[in-house]
């Protein structure tokens, strides 16, 4: 037998990081959703709203109300939701009472995903003895290219959370060459459902801009709408076709509302960019920001607007020229440590 | 109970394994045939009938009994609902050992042997974990040509095992060898329908013994 003789308090401190990654377990799981939904009716009390038909939105709205947080970060927020959404899921335990394992590859220790290689390497030995079956004839390729836009394989994370299991970068390697393999096939048309389990659609990157049409007003005249912004100014402007050039912000007149020549200026390039100087009426309204900020949202609003009564180049004339860019420069914040946004301050030597 | 397992036991061969394979099935399927006389194992000489044109012969009389003993072991095993695992490191057959260990209800292992499946097994897997009664080796070199981490783990773990060996192979550490060729394809299917037919047959049996004990 050994007598303890000396240790350190070191060795009787429990190792917190052994055990691995705390583990739920079922009766703990439960009674969170116990308590979850008691917690549901209790604050659909508190809020005078009817506890039967209590939903998620209502909750959020609830609890948004009643712990407003400016924090940045969505996650960070007090959020209430269903446990199965908060804590991850976990593999139940694996084996039956009389300790045999359900899984057939359980001592692999990866079950999950090699029973997926094994599934897709049998579905590949099937196409090809289905190929070997066809009598030799060259099929012209029908088939077209699915891939071209739509499509793109799980990355590592997605498949990680539809086995459940950890994998590393060789084991996903190699499953996406397997698929590939299996997709590279004549016949391989046939498992086309069970390959699209593991494809993803990629929304389609080119957005091309809509010019929206010219509408007619009740004397029929044409005339666009749109909108601008600038530091912290926004603006709608209405461009009105068969005008004198007429300009009104917030129901004053341009001259009395811009007093400095350079906001008037601003105002005119995009009329004098398309020579279209004395042939166009503008109503805007603007909000927010400086008296320069107000000009250059006004700018682009109308700029916006007059896409619609203008041919497609000169459009494409106007976005080189930078009248259909937002102008992305706002104030930039003052840090601490400093006196302002860059500026220090002063350096004594002693 | 009792007499449910002990019953077998006084038969020598109480599951008749000996009508599953003859001499002309071990030959049509070319299992006699082994690696050239370079990668012979010390330990294989005793098992080699002879060297023609530089490859190794193997004794298929010999063959014969230690496979009979092997199915007889892997049968009596099934019989009494032990945990039987198939290990075979080779990649040509690895989906055939796969499906045959699917199609008997057992387990199979035919890819990277993480180092501490058997030895760490209560880390690796959880606390409760019951690992295999037998180890069936289909080939028991692995992929490097040296002899596979399992048998050692087996042995230190108590855990009989049964393995088809080569002439490059070392019989030593494996409980029933059975020496014969683990690269022909022909070999390994006779093999796979060999150790299914035992183990579904000693099931069967088990069943219907249960049935009856109920029934009086």
């Amino acid at each position: 037998t050994l007598r303890l003789i000396y240790t350190t308090t070191a060795v009787q401190r429990k190792n917190v990081g052994a055990s691995g990654p705390e583990k739920y377990t079922e009766a703990f799981i439960k009674k969170q959703i116990e308590e979850f939904n008691l917690g549901k009716r209790h604050l659909a009390n508190m809020m005078g709203e009817d506890p039967e038909t209590f939903t998620q939105e209502d909750i959020d709205r609830a609890i948004a109300y009643l712990f407003p947080s400016g924090l940045f970060d969505k996650q960070a927020r007090p959020i209430m939701k269903h446990p199965s959404e908060i804590f991850p899921e976990q593999r139940k335990i694996q084996w039956g009472e009389d300790g045999r394992p359900f899984h057939f590859l359980f001592y692999t220790g990866k079950q999950s995903y090699y029973s997926l290689m094994h599934e897709t390497y049998e579905k590949l030995l099937n196409v090809q003895k289905y190929q070997d079956q066809l009598p030799a004839q060259d099929l012209p390729p029908q088939k077209e290219k699915k891939n071209l836009a739509g499509s793109r394989w799980l990355t590592k994370i997605e498949l990680e959370e539809m086995l459940l299991e950890k994998l590393s970068d060789n084991d996903y390697l190699r499953f996406i060459q397997l698929l590939q393999k299996l997709m590279t096939l004549p016949c391989g048309d046939m498992e086309e459902k069970y390959i699209q389990k593991f494809t993803k659609e990629v929304p389609a990157q080119l957005q091309k801009v809509v010019i929206e049409p010219l509408k007619y007003d009740e004397r029929g005249v044409a005339f666009s709408t749109s909108e601008g912004i600038r530091k912290t100014a926004k603006a709608t402007a209405t461009v009105y076709d068969n005008g004198t050039g007429k300009i009104t912000v917030n129901g004053i007149d341009v001259l009395h509302y811009f007093p400095v020549l350079q906001d008037r200026e601003q105002l005119l390039f995009p009329f004098q960019f398309l020579d279209r100087v004395g042939k166009h009426d503008m109503i805007c309204t603007v909000s927010g920001g400086g008296r320069s900020a107000q000009a250059g949202a006004i700018r682009l609003a109308s700029a916006k607007a007059l896409r619609s009564f203008v041919t497609e180049k000169e459009v494409e004339f106007m976005r080189q020229a930078g009248l259909l860019t937002i102008d992305p420069r706002v104030k930039e914040r003052k840090k601490p440590g400093q006196e302002g946004a860059r500026r220090k301050f002063t350096w004594k030597k002693r | 109970d009792d007499k449910l397992l002990s019953e077998p036991l006084s038969h020598p061969d109480f599951f008749n394994v000996k009508e599953l394979f003859s001499l002309k099935d071990l030959f049509d399927a070319r299992v006699h045939l082994g690696h050239k006389k370079g990668c012979r194992h010390r330990f294989m000489e005793p098992y080699i009938f002879g060297c023609r044109l530089d490859q190794d012969i193997i004794d298929l009389d010999q063959t014969m009994q230690h496979l009979q003993l092997a199915l007889n072991f892997t049968a009596h095993i099934a019989y009494r609902k032990g945990i039987i695992l198939f290990i075979s490191r080779r990649r040509q057959f690895c989906h055939l050992v796969e499906s045959t260990a699917r199609e008997c209800g057992e387990y199979a292992h035919t890819r990277y042997w993480q180092g501490g499946l058997l030895t760490n097994a209560h880390i690796q897997f959880g606390s409760g974990v019951r690992l295999p009664d037998l180890i069936i080796f289909l080939s028991s070199l692995n992929n490097v040509f040296e002899p596979h981490v399992a048998i050692r783990d087996a042995a230190k773990m108590n855990i009989p095992t049964v393995g088809v060996v080569d002439t490059n192979c070392n019989p030593c550490l494996i409980t029933y060898p059975i020496p014969g060729n683990d690269d022909s394809p022909t070999a390994m299917e006779l093999y796979c329908k060999l150790f299914r037919m035992a183990i579904i047959r000693a099931k069967d049996k088990r069943r219907q013994s249960e049935v009856f004990d109920e029934l009086r």
